[in-house]
């Protein structure tokens, strides 16, 4: 168990929980109408988030791509907050005017949430950037997928990271379908394991279903990127259960395939069982925690739908006029 | 009273801004070693270091994301495009990430960035370097947007770009930088990013403009006073996003007739704006229709002889006041 605790080891659990629990919940709103627009749910990739989170220190900053719920509730944001951003109410994160792509925490280092796809790779780079010009040890988790590994713009900061030395780590999720364009049929060369080659920055792979690989290979990483100050990519082999989008029924994929994955790599029985097996917790404390959890995102809904909408005065805030 | 080039004009602002606080960096193709592409830069990689002035690769999409992300972190970034011909490959930034994330943030992350560098026609280097962007910007909720004329505005309004806690798109002409202007002693440096000012008085004609056709806008208002004794009043809009509705509308009101002149194209340019806010606002002083002198609906072509047909200029701008005045 990588020298895990059990208080430890069991809140990492709890964290992996609220993020499936929670966008369950969203994907059940959303068919009753309470969230609207677009709503990507990250299901099925939970441990990398989890992992890599857990392994940054405060003064660090995160950014990822419009897939940024569960990065919001592992940060540490109030699920409250989170849910009723989704419903676009006055009470939620961004006060109602981001929505499901737009979430950020200035107080948690959180930049967002990004509804243009690779476009948070240069804006991660530009926070390492900050945190080596301020010289605050920060390092920036900068998340994207598959999918915006083929934007041209991915690469010039993949070269200005390495060029300047910048405190960065590229948390590559590969989940292996760019909407609907499996990455067998968008990458050349079928891998994304050595586009950082051609910069010199070295590529750390991990199993994104295994919450302990990612912990242990993300610990790596981060102390290499936060000791040397040079760019590490952490590619990441993970899978999302559901659609790209909640409108998106994922017939480019056999269900048979997605149930495979469900049965044999699920990040959260998985690491279930190593709790278990390691006697670290048993059953009914696990499930304790889960009902816990699922109460939390109960009330979380039940807050969400009962909030107000924002104030027809919010609509010209926020920005310069 | 002093005399100075609105390059150095330029260079003083950053450097003095630079001093004043070291969250100000600059970052850009050539502005460091080679002294930024058209000198701007001057000076300033030997004054302030390698960590506050930063060559780039060409890679315009990635430097101004980097810039961005940064100024999201609190540092206060400018952004040097060589020209913004090129600043396309990066509006993708300037718009979606500068600009519109202290509103999807619900306020809680600002962008103080500015975006600079030359726009519009620099003469003789055709189509993909000669367009003029204020529009594009002005269109957009989120952004400042600026075009100096004078050495005084373009060192005043820049320093009022890097300590605004929003990003600024701040406009520059290439064919002003060599120009010399007189900056008057002991006058308070800092401009207001909102205001036109006006260049010269009259009460037959507005003739409104911004950058380098303030210049052209002058000289017509000389020839309509030498040749017909037209009065006009030369409106330097200076601020493109917000327009200053007041100061264009009050002389309107004085002078009842419009004109506008800007080396963009016309259709859905600065002129449009300014016609519709006009006949929103003062429609019944008008004696006569509003008009608009803009650059020919064409890419620029390079042949010379065919530009300066494109281009605004003083004869075209004064020829069509005389026809507003009932002198044509």
């Amino acid at each position: 168990m990588g020298g895990l605790s059990a208080e430890v080891a069991l809140g990492l659990y709890r964290k992996m929980v609220l993020a499936r629990l929670f966008e369950e919940k969203a994907a059940e709103l959303y068919t009753l109408g309470h969230i609207s627009g677009f709503c990507h749910l990250y299901i099925g990739q939970e441990a990398v988030v989890v992992a890599v989170v857990h392994n940054l220190l405060a003064q660090d900053s995160v950014v990822t791509s419009y897939r940024d719920h569960a990065h919001m509730l592992t940060l540490g944001v109030s699920p409250n907050a989170v849910m009723s951003e989704l419903c676009g109410k006055a009470i939620g994160c961004s006060k109602g005017k981001g929505g499901s792509m737009h979430m950020y925490s200035r107080e948690h280092n959180f930049f967002g949430g990004n509804g243009i796809v690779g476009a948070q790779v240069p804006i991660g780079t530009g926070l390492a950037f900050a945190h080596k010009y301020k010289k605050d040890g920060g390092i920036s988790a900068t998340f994207f997928g598959d999918g915006a590994a083929n934007q041209g713009q991915v690469y010039e900061a993949f070269n200005m990271a390495a060029l300047w030395k910048l405190p960065v780590l590229f948390v590559l999720e590969n989940n292996h379908y760019a909407m609907g364009t499996a990455a067998i049929r968008s990458v050349s060369g079928k891998t994304l394991k050595t586009r950082g080659d051609p910069f010199g920055i070295p590529t750390i792979c991990v199993d994104g279903m295994d919450l302990l690989d990612v912990l242990s290979k993300s610990r790596d990483a981060i102390e290499r990127v936060r000791t040397s100050s040079e760019p590490v990519i952490l590619h990441v082999d993970t899978y999302r259960y559901r659609g790209h989008s909640m409108s998106d029924p994922a017939t480019y994929r056999t269900r048979a395939e997605v149930e495979n994955v469900k049965k044999t790599r699920d990040p959260i029985v998985r690491f279930k069982n190593n709790l278990v097996n390691e006697k670290l917790a048993d059953i009914e404390m696990l499930d304790k925690i889960e009902e816990e959890v699922a109460d939390i995102v109960e009330d979380a809904a039940k807050f969400a739908i009962d909030a107000p909408f924002p104030d027809d005065r919010e609509l010209e805030t926020d920005v310069v006029l | 009273m002093s005399n100075t080039t609105v390059r150095a004009a330029l260079r003083d602002a950053m450097a003095e801004e630079m001093r004043l606080n070291k969250d100000v960096f600059l970052i850009g193709e050539e502005v460091a070693y080679y002294n930024g592409a058209y000198k701007v830069s001057q000076g300033l990689l030997a004054d302030f270091g390698e960590e506050r002035v930063i060559d780039t690769p060409i890679t315009e999409m990635g430097f101004a994301g980097i810039g961005v992300g940064s100024a999201m972190m609190g540092l206060r970034p400018i952004v040097e495009f060589m020209t913004f011909n090129f600043a396309m490959q990066a509006i993708d930034h300037i718009i979606n990430s500068a600009a519109k994330t202290l509103y999807m943030s619900g306020g809680q992350i600002n962008c103080p960035i500015v975006f600079r560098g030359p726009n519009s026609v620099p003469r003789k280097v055709a189509a993909q370097h000669s367009q003029c962007f204020a529009s594009w910007y002005a269109h957009c909720p989120g952004l400042k947007v600026v075009a100096p004329y004078t050495a005084a505005e373009a060192k005043g309004l820049l320093k009022s770009a890097i300590r605004d806690d929003n990003p600024v798109v701040f406009l520059e002409h290439e064919m002003l930088y060599g120009k010399s202007f007189d900056i008057p002693d002991g006058i308070n440096e800092l401009l207001p990013l909102d205001r036109a000012i006006v260049m010269r008085e009259g009460c037959d004609v507005t003739i409104t403009a911004f950058s380098i056709s303030v210049d052209y806008a002058l000289e017509a208002a000389k020839i309509l006073q030498d040749e017909c004794g037209i009065s006009a009043e030369v409106i330097n809009l200076i601020s493109l996003r917000p327009l200053d509705v007041d100061a264009v509308v009050a002389s309107v009101r004085k002078t009842n007739r419009i004109l506008n002149v800007e080396e963009g194209w016309m259709s859905c340019g600065i002129g449009s704006e300014i016609i519709s806010l006009v006949v929103e606002n003062a429609f019944d002083y008008l004696d006569c229709e509003p008009r608009r002198i803009a650059t020919a609906d064409v890419p620029m072509p390079y042949s010379g002889k065919l530009e300066q047909l494109a281009l605004p200029n003083a004869h075209k701008i004064a020829e069509m006041a005389k026809q507003m005045c009932g002198r044509g």
